[in-house]
């Protein structure tokens, strides 16, 4: 079972608390989950810590699961950090931003476990 | 134990300079006052990961080298490279952004601040239609409407709201909370939403739907409002367009929801149109949410030294500013850079993938206090000094207000000024043969 999603990225004062702390368990905990509402959780048969797969036009992306019913139904948020950036949109139309906010995402359950931060970077020197 | 007071905290753009730092023995035994971002931030000196020694990459792994080797590996990958790409340079003072402009200069490189992922748009849409603000102190003496548009300062700046906004006490709003009214528009409900008196759900990237709709309703053609405009009632348009108007003092507040959405700059442009439409009929304000303590002062010292806030390019001898075609993502997306220096920022996690990617193939020179996602792709790392922690400097507020760091522990770090000191005189004597009294 897949859900189609319109992500968005943001900060999180765990992300902020942590944003010195990069190398640490604390930085990947604050920032490698995907947040939805329980309604979108309970469609794809994944409880709070379970992995999802995150897809996008530009990547893909595995993240824990979090519950968060401050979402609408179909809005999906990952704390900014380089979790979501590997599936956030690098266009900047022309005025220098990229899209960090507002790509559509299909949504999965799956087995496979995120990447901590070094395993993710080692992703980008390989290719 | 010597307690130092009125301490401004280097993380975020509230720059707060109400903390009080006890320290011993040149540690940092307390902290008081700062919010949980400012606290870690402060302790984090000693108790983080930091860059201990200078390194450089070499079959793959980074190994220690002299500070001297450091630096002249850095010079080279400068003075070989055709277009580099210097970015950052927003967690540290004023007067290091003043030699990384320098050493952009002398190495004809495209320089772009932390804005680029942040509040760039804003800039953009202050130049096409002004910057209609005030200081925080004005918006805590008088704003009796705060509206947070697309932020959530419970989280990313989290004492804003007690000391400059909806909390605070001011001169002509001594109830605090009870003098203010608070309006939070968002697409989700965030925490600070859950404190707001109206929280307005607004559809993901409609927000200059739902300005124009506003500004209809100021201008008095409500007839031209749709039923529904960007998933939010008429009915609550023009409720929210009357409470704007009975206002003595209203601020707008906006943060990345704003700038990162789509329409982008043309978001916040018209915000600036519908503070002009509002200002018919009260006081009425907007302000940007910065993000990095000194974001704002890369954007001063920018402006001053070279005539543009953000992506400049020096690669024809003057300033040439463009952002969607000098900006930092643009020049990495298009594969253009052929080296990159970063400073006091992480491109690596803030970054989308296919920027990313490109900093992975080029020669990567990183300046910075810890080690990130950017140290894992960089081919030499230079440690520096926690500025306003270990080195006193300048750095303007989100008001753009300027305010001094102190210095607060001793280090034996250099600072980012030092560091990009030492880059000027190596990058001179490699492209021009010469050996450079210290002219700087
Ligand atoms: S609100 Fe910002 S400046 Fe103030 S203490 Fe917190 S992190 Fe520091």
């Amino acid at each position: 079972m897949k859900i189609k999603a319109n992500l968005i990225s943001g900060r999180t004062t765990k992300q902020g608390a942590n944003l010195e702390a990069k190398t640490y368990k604390s930085y990947f905990e604050a920032c490698s989950y995907c947040e939805l509402n329980s309604v979108d959780l309970d469609k794809l048969g994944a409880y709070e810590g379970n992995s999802l797969k995150v897809t996008s036009e530009f990547g893909e992306v595995v993240v824990f699961a979090k519950a968060n019913d401050g979402n609408p139904k179909g809005l999906a948020f990952i704390p900014m950090g380089p979790w979501a950036n590997t599936v956030l949109n690098p266009d900047t139309h022309g005025c220098g931003m990229p899209g960090l906010k507002g790509v559509p995402a299909e949504i999965e359950i799956t087995d496979e476990k995120p990447l901590d931060m070094k395993s993710l970077m080692k992703k980008y020197l390989e290719n | 134990m010597p307690v130092i007071k009125d301490v401004v905290c280097s993380l975020c753009g509230c720059l707060c300079d109400d903390i009080t730092v006890t320290v011993e023995d040149n540690k940092i035994m307390g902290v008081k006052n700062a919010c949980i971002l400012g606290h870690s931030k402060t302790v984090g000196v000693q108790t983080h990961d930091r860059i201990k020694t200078p390194m450089i990459r070499k079959d793959g792994e980074l190994v220690e080298v002299t500070y001297e080797e450091a630096i002249d590996a850095a010079a080279r990958i400068l003075a070989n490279s055709r277009r580099t790409l210097s970015y950052g340079w927003c967690s540290t003072s004023c007067e290091a952004i003043s030699k990384a402009i320098q050493l952009a200069e002398e190495t004809g490189s495209v320089i772009d601040s932390t804005a680029n992922v942040c509040h760039g748009p804003s800039a953009l849409a202050t130049q096409e239609k002004g910057n209609p603000g005030a200081t925080l102190g004005e918006i805590k003496n008088r704003s009796d409407l705060i509206i947070f548009w697309g932020c959530n300062p419970i989280h990313a700046h989290p004492r804003h709201m007690t000391r400059y906004s909806s909390f605070s006490r001011g001169f002509f709003t001594p109830n605090g909370r009870k003098d203010r009214k608070m309006v939070v528009i968002d697409v989700r409900k965030t925490d600070t939403a859950k404190r707001a008196d109206k929280y307005i759900e607004i559809e993901q990237g409609s927000d200059l739907l739902l300005v124009t709709a506003l500004r209809s309703a100021i201008n008095g053609h409500e007839a031209a409002i749709p039923k529904n405009v960007a998933g939010v009632s008429k009915a609550e348009i023009l409720g929210l367009a009357e409470l704007m108007k009975n206002s003595r003092f209203v601020s707008i507040l906006f943060g990345m929801g704003i700038t990162q959405s789509r329409s982008k700059y043309k978001n916040g442009d018209a915000v600036s149109s519908l503070i002009s439409d509002l200002t018919q009929h009260t006081k009425a304000i907007m302000m940007g949410m910065r993000g990095h303590y000194n974001v704002s002062g890369f954007g001063e010292v920018a402006t001053w030294e070279t005539g543009y806030p953000m992506a400049i390019d020096f690669s024809k001898g003057y300033p040439y500013y463009n952002p969607g075609e000098t900006g930092a993502n643009d020049v990495l997306v298009r594969e253009e850079v052929d080296a990159a220096i970063v400073g006091a920022a992480d491109p690596g996690a803030h970054f989308p993938q296919k920027a990313v990617r490109h900093l992975a193939r080029i020669p990567l020179i990183q300046i910075d206090p810890y080690p990130n996602p950017t140290t894992e792709l960089a081919d030499v790392v230079i440690p520096a000094a926690v500025v306003g922690i270990e080195v006193e400097g300048t750095a303007y507020r989100m008001d753009a207000i300027p305010i001094r760091m102190k210095k607060l522990i001793a280090t034996e770090f250099k600072t980012d000024e030092e560091i990009l000191k030492d880059l000027i005189v190596k990058v001179r004597e490699l492209k021009r043969g010469e050996v450079t009294c210290q002219s700087y």
